[in-house]
């Protein structure tokens, strides 16, 4: 009798919990449906009077899919550079051995306790100078540049776990190491090439602050960026902001549980294996 | 004629020099270098164009420790790091010990609890601007319900920063329930079974056992929350922007409306040499006290 006493409570509290995460996901896409006036009295029913238009005028809106794409690019840009990048260093200190391979592999450690921000005004500097900026390289170079230390940590817990064996077995008949970083280490490491690609795809799709202090042509901005400055048009004309708001919301949401299992095994990855 | 060793020599060197060279060049052009010259830019007075000339020295440091704002961004970031640690992962905890067992509906509460993960800190903000709105929001219905008039929570000084760490909370203790959940996983079967058959009930389990066990993961969510807070900004912006007059700043968003809207180069990078420092001082205390006992089987 306790035991379902405190089962009870326990659910209680977790379908609590969960509301209190629902509720304003929901409140935001059914906002985007509604009208100024319901929008002030009727915050959490359906809308008494479905509005499409507030949704339907951002979906021809050019610029919301320019914003869409440029972040696409960003995004894909990177992730194809640093899984590359890091997955090359991360093989080499996983299967080269060489005098400086212990302390080049804690130069890319150490950082990772670089913090971005004390990095931006210089980096600014630096993409200018480079001749980068109002280009896409602007935002990719930067992202790859903080992207590689967490990326490199991954791929080399991985490769360091795949079976001697097949290495040496692939040296043995002449295989080169850069023969056998592309014909077996590659195609064996689907998972965590995956795990990598999902979480450097994420943080780009969501970067706010470097596409911000990179980019001023508006032909550029990233979603983030464009979602912004709508804020700033249509400052409490809720239905619309929230419209926006919903339609970069669902396909994030779609995206994590359809990748879930690469998402969650990249973040805790790093915690529990030591 | 060469020797099969000497081929496999070169070989060897030609593969270190063609994978290492992108990743080092990138990572010390972009990052490394970037953060020894925000130090050497701290002494001067500069707009980043020319070379900097006008050394200032200490002034700006000195401009900073003297700057009512600054100083307000840096409680903010002790706030928001003492909430993370002493409300948030406890809590987080809690849920994990909650839903790690053979609880039915685990795997879905599991997966609701870690979704405003996923979101963009800007969308979480921007929902958050819109449940905090006096006139429109959730807040503004529940006020309603009790026939009151709803406030304006970010408009005001003293309940801005509470605001925001709320939606700090909702955002990341999901993060940190999945980081001990999958350490929690990784607890042997056995151990547990034996406290069962010795009589431990769950709460027993959780204090003896489990958490002790947990302690490295622990560590772990404490040092990424502590490194996280401290460079937040995208959270801030849509909700408060760092107002009403400037008291909901934090250190990055000080940086980036005092240093980076107005070009000052200098100046901005001595923000960004303090937010290092403080990490740096994290990091080393955090190798020294909290991660010495597993250091050994760490490489």
């Amino acid at each position: 009798m306790k035991t379902n006493f405190r089962t009870y409570y326990l659910y209680l509290i977790l379908f609590f919990l969960a509301g209190v995460i629902i509720i304003p996901l929901y409140v935001s896409v059914i906002g985007g449906f509604k009208h100024t006036g319901e929008l002030r009295t009727n915050s959490l029913g359906l809308p008494i009077d479905w509005k499409f238009e507030n949704y339907i005028s951002l979906l021809v809106n050019s610029d919301f899919w320019l914003f869409l794409w440029n972040s696409t690019v960003y995004a894909v840009g990177t992730t194809f550079f640093v899984v590359l990048f890091a997955s090359m260093t991360a093989f080499v200190f996983a299967h080269v051995k060489f005098a400086a391979n212990k302390f080049l592999y804690n130069y890319f450690l150490l950082g990772l306790m670089f913090p971005f921000a004390t990095a931006i005004l210089p980096l600014f500097l630096r993409v200018r100078d480079f001749g980068l900026l109002g280009t896409s390289w602007a935002v990719i170079i930067p992202q790859i540049a903080f992207g590689l230390g967490f990326s490199i940590i991954l791929f080399r817990g991985f490769f360091r776990q795949m079976p001697k064996e097949i290495f040496e077995a692939a040296v043995c008949d002449g295989c080169s190491y850069i023969q056998f970083y592309f014909r077996f280490t590659l195609p064996l490491s689907t998972p965590i090439l995956a795990t990598v690609s999902v979480i450097t795809l994420t943080g780009s799709w969501n970067n706010y602050l470097l596409p911000l202090i990179m980019i001023n042509d508006e032909s550029l901005y990233s979603w983030p960026m464009g979602i912004m400055v709508f804020r700033g048009e249509y400052f409490t004309d809720w239905g619309k902001i929230l419209a926006y708001v919903s339609l970069t919301l669902v396909p994030a949401v779609v995206f994590f549980f359809a990748l879930q299992k690469y998402i969650v095994a990249g973040l805790t990855g790093g915690a529990v294996k030591e | 004629m060469r020797s099969a060793k000497l081929d496999a020599l070169l070989s060897r060197y030609y593969t270190i020099i063609i994978f290492l060279i992108p990743a080092l060049t990138i990572f010390t052009l972009f990052v490394v270098l970037p953060i020894g010259e925000a130090a050497y830019y701290s002494f001067f007075r500069w707009n980043g164009y020319g070379a900097p000339e006008k050394f200032v020295g200490f002034k700006n440091y000195e401009f900073l420790f003297k700057n009512r704002v600054f100083i307000l961004s840096l409680k903010n970031n002790f706030y928001i790091i003492a909430i993370s640690l002493f409300v948030q992962l406890p809590f987080a905890l809690l849920i994990a010990l909650m839903i790690s067992d053979k609880l039915r509906g685990a795997a879905f509460f599991r997966t609701i609890f870690f979704l405003p993960f996923i979101l963009a800190e800007i969308v979480t903000a921007l929902i958050w601007a819109y449940i905090y709105d006096g006139n429109y929001g959730l807040v503004a219905a529940i006020w309603g319900f009790f026939g009151a008039e709803a406030p304006f929570v970010l408009g005001d000084k003293d309940w801005a920063l509470v605001a925001i760490l709320i939606v700090i909370f909702w955002k990341f203790f999901g993060i940190h329930m999945m980081i001990y959940i999958a350490g929690l996983q990784a607890i042997s079967k056995e151990v547990l079974e034996a406290a069962k058959v010795d009589g431990a009930g769950p709460i027993t389990t959780a204090f003896r056992i489990k958490i002790p066990m947990l302690i490295p993961t622990i560590k772990l969510s404490v040092f990424l929350s502590l490194l996280g807070s401290l460079q937040l900004f995208d959270i801030i912006m849509p909700l408060t922007g760092g107002g009403p007059s400037n008291v909901t700043h934090s250190m990055v968003s000080y940086l980036y409306y005092f240093g980076v809207m107005r070009m000052k180069v200098g100046f901005g990078s001595a923000v960004g040499v303090v937010i290092f420092l403080i990490c740096l001082f994290i990091a080393i205390g955090y190798q020294r006290t909290l991660m010495r006992d597993d250091n050994e089987n760490k490489f």
